[in-house]
């Protein structure tokens, strides 16, 4: 039974208020064989500087440390390529350090940044993340991913990470999807929906116009899931820009960027699976106990919690973050999120762990469309769009830009450069992609708050990600 | 002639024999649609790691002789005292005391049942497991914790009792020695070189 001292639940408060200023991602593809690592990061850095109408060399003025994010050294067979790229950024004598935190590198690597900030060891700081994946084949990738569970009880077996996880997604799948096909239904229109918005992406690895039964036809790579319901394995780099409100105001001076709140929260739960041990279920501000008084009763098998089914981490991360923040409900009191759709079935879960659905309805949130720009069924805005990205099945999961590349998302809707970040012709002809003749405009009207979550393997590591306008917060302290 | 690492602990040292890497040499990448451009190199490595299992190991060499070995808390002091572990724990992780080793082997017999699944088509690179691996975690009366395995007989489900079986026949010392069967299988439908 894991229980919390008061000390462990103290709501995490910043030391000052910490911006966004800017942020910039590299294209993203399963194999990117023209550039090295240097060339995409210095990409991502030189669209972080043009965004505030810098150049790199003035950005670069104003950086104090850099936190870079890369999981997989093993990828990319490069020890400290920390070194390497603070070397080729030119950035040399400043401080610096690697984080690695898995599938959540990227959000580890902004907690990182704001917390520099928030403490005033640093007034600005370069938050960098990447991946290189494709250095070795399909299957020695995912024996290397599978390094990530644990290497004597688990990774032996079958040295693929989907099976360790897909456990997780087969105790969901019976528990609360009751197996119905109109579950597996949901699920598929999940995938339909993120490679639907890659399409108008032209970062995004993945743009496909896919049905429901293409989903549903595609090859099973661990039942339910399929091909088509998991997430991608590529290359790329992403970056942001954090500042006190001082330096956020200088940077942004007559720029089209106004400086975002930024606020990071994170958690933990165990690497193994079968080492989750029983508890109560946290509550989030939108929730009470009563309402899963008779979970057990409505879904037999998921009375246990976390289970297999829930991400402790994830509960965690948005309880601090949600508390921190004055999130009271995220449905009301966000307007775009990007959420770590590693598989169909962990977003469906990670609706419930969020808040923005009970334990045990994560799906209404795709039945209803809130989680679509427009909603399918009224032809209205979604309550809450998710992911227009692309997400990580539609557009990439280079492992340590992925959290960043989120928050880059959320942030365009915020400053309503959305359409002028993935709509520009020259975007699509530098990444050699061809922009479709029916591409939209995603950008969600009036946004003022957003999240990302960033969330590693098992849920061994989740962060929350809160980003706001700053005449839009909900807590006057926050 | 080459042969495989091996090694031995002596003196509270490692004692290694063998070859521990191959050499391979590096071939180039060239670009076919750019006249054979040159665009990188493969960089082959193949090595031996030495691991320990540390206060693990125990587990790890009764699973050869047909015992499963989990931990409990015995410490008085502690809030999660009484607590058993499978996975072994060396330490408990409320109070970091020492755990006691405890033979779990007739609980895992009388007792076990599948809490979830899953049936893999795909493996990483150096899996040994025949495909599809039928995954399995296994839940214990009396123990907190579910231990991630796999079925080797038949088709599982969530509830489904099932046994231990044990590779003693030149057994590898991982985790893949131990497996599970539905109750009531027979010796002569088990993979060679396991026994219930």
């Amino acid at each position: 039974m894991i229980t919390f001292s008061k000390k462990q639940l103290k709501v995490p408060k910043l030391l000052r208020p910490v911006y966004l200023v800017t942020a910039g991602q590299s294209k993203f593809a399963r194999a990117i064989p023209e550039k090295r690592t240097e060339e995409l990061v210095v990409d991502a850095f030189t669209m972080a500087a043009k965004m505030i109408d810098k150049t790199p060399a003035e950005l670069k003025r104003y950086i104090h440390t850099a936190y870079y994010g890369h999981f997989a050294d093993h990828f990319g067979d490069q020890l400290l390529g920390e070194a390497v790229i603070h070397d080729r950024l030119g950035l040399d004598p400043l401080g610096n350090i690697g984080i690695k935190t898995g599938g959540a590198t990227g959000g580890s690597t902004l907690w990182e940044a704001v917390k520099a900030v928030a403490s005033g060891y640093s007034d600005c700081v370069l938050a960098m993340g990447w991946e290189r994946m494709d250095e070795v084949p399909t299957d020695e990738g995912n024996h290397l991913i599978s390094c990530a569970a644990d290497k004597d009880w688990e990774t032996p077996l079958g040295h693929i990470y989907t099976g360790y996880y897909a456990v997780m997604a087969q105790k969901y799948w019976q528990v609360f999807g009751k197996e119905e096909a109109s579950f597996r239904h949901t699920m598929a229109e999940i995938s339909v929906k993120h490679h639907g918005y890659a399409r108008f992406n032209p970062f995004a690895q993945s743009p496909m116009k896919i049905t429901v039964e293409d989903v549903l036809n595609s090859p099973v790579v661990a039942y339910p899931l399929r091909a088509l319901d998991c997430c991608l394995m590529s290359v790329g780099a992403a970056c942001a820009v954090i500042c006190d409100e001082d330096t956020a105001m200088e940077l942004t001076k007559d720029t089209k960027n106004k400086p975002l709140r930024i606020w990071v929260t994170a958690a933990s739960h165990t690497l193994r699976p079968a080492c989750r041990r029983d508890m109560e279920i946290p509550l989030l501000p939108n929730e009470t106990a009563d309402q899963y008084a008779d979970i057990e009763e409505r879904f037999p098998g998921g009375g246990r919690y976390p289970g297999f089914t829930g991400f402790l981490a994830a509960r965690m991360a948005v309880w601090y973050a949600y508390r921190m923040t004055g999130v009271v409900e995220p449905m009301e009191d966000l307007d775009v999120v990007e959420l770590h759709d590693a598989f169909t079935i962990s977003d469906i879960q990670t609706y419930e762990d969020i808040g923005i659905r009970p334990y045990g309805s994560g799906r209404d949130y795709v039945e209803s469309g809130d989680c679509y720009h427009t909603n399918p069924h009224t032809g209205q805005p979604g309550r809450l769009p998710s992911n227009l990205s692309g997400g990580l099945i539609g557009c990439m999961h280079a492992v340590g830009a992925t959290g960043i590349m989120q928050t880059f998302e959320v942030a365009t809707h915020i400053w309503n450069r959305w359409e002028e970040m993935h709509g520009d012709p020259a975007l699509w002809e530098a990444f050699n992609r061809r922009k479709p003749d029916d591409w939209t405009d995603l950008q969600v009207v009036g946004a003022k708050r957003g999240m990302a979550i960033s969330h590693a393997g098992v849920g061994s590591h989740v962060t929350a990600t809160v980003v706001m306008d700053p005449d839009s917060l909900l807590k006057e302290d926050a | 002639m080459s042969m495989f690492g091996t090694v031995t602990v002596k003196g509270g040292k490692y004692r290694i024999r063998g070859d521990f890497h191959h050499i391979t040499p590096n071939t180039p990448i060239r670009n076919e649609d750019r006249e054979w451009q040159l665009v990188g190199v493969t960089n082959p490595r193949d090595m031996t790691y030495i691991h320990t299992y540390g206060g693990e190991a125990v587990f790890f060499e009764g699973l050869c002789q047909g015992k499963i070995h989990g931990s409990r808390c015995d410490n008085p002091g502690c809030e999660g005292k009484g607590t058993v572990y499978l996975p072994f724990r060396i330490h408990c992780p409320d109070c970091l005391g020492r755990n006691t080793v405890v033979d779990l082997t007739d609980v895992c017999r009388t007792t076990a049942t599948i809490h979830t699944f899953m049936v893999c088509e795909r493996s990483g690179a150096f899996n040994t497991l025949d495909k599809p691996i039928r995954f399995i975690n296994v839940e214990f009366d009396g123990v907190s914790t579910i231990l991630m395995s796999y079925l080797s007989v038949g088709e599982p489900k969530i509830g489904m009792r099932v046994i231990p079986i044990f590779r003693t026949l030149d057994p590898t010392y991982t985790i893949t020695d131990l497996s599970w069967v539905p109750d009531g299988t027979s010796q002569d439908v088990l993979p060679k070189g396991f026994h219930l």
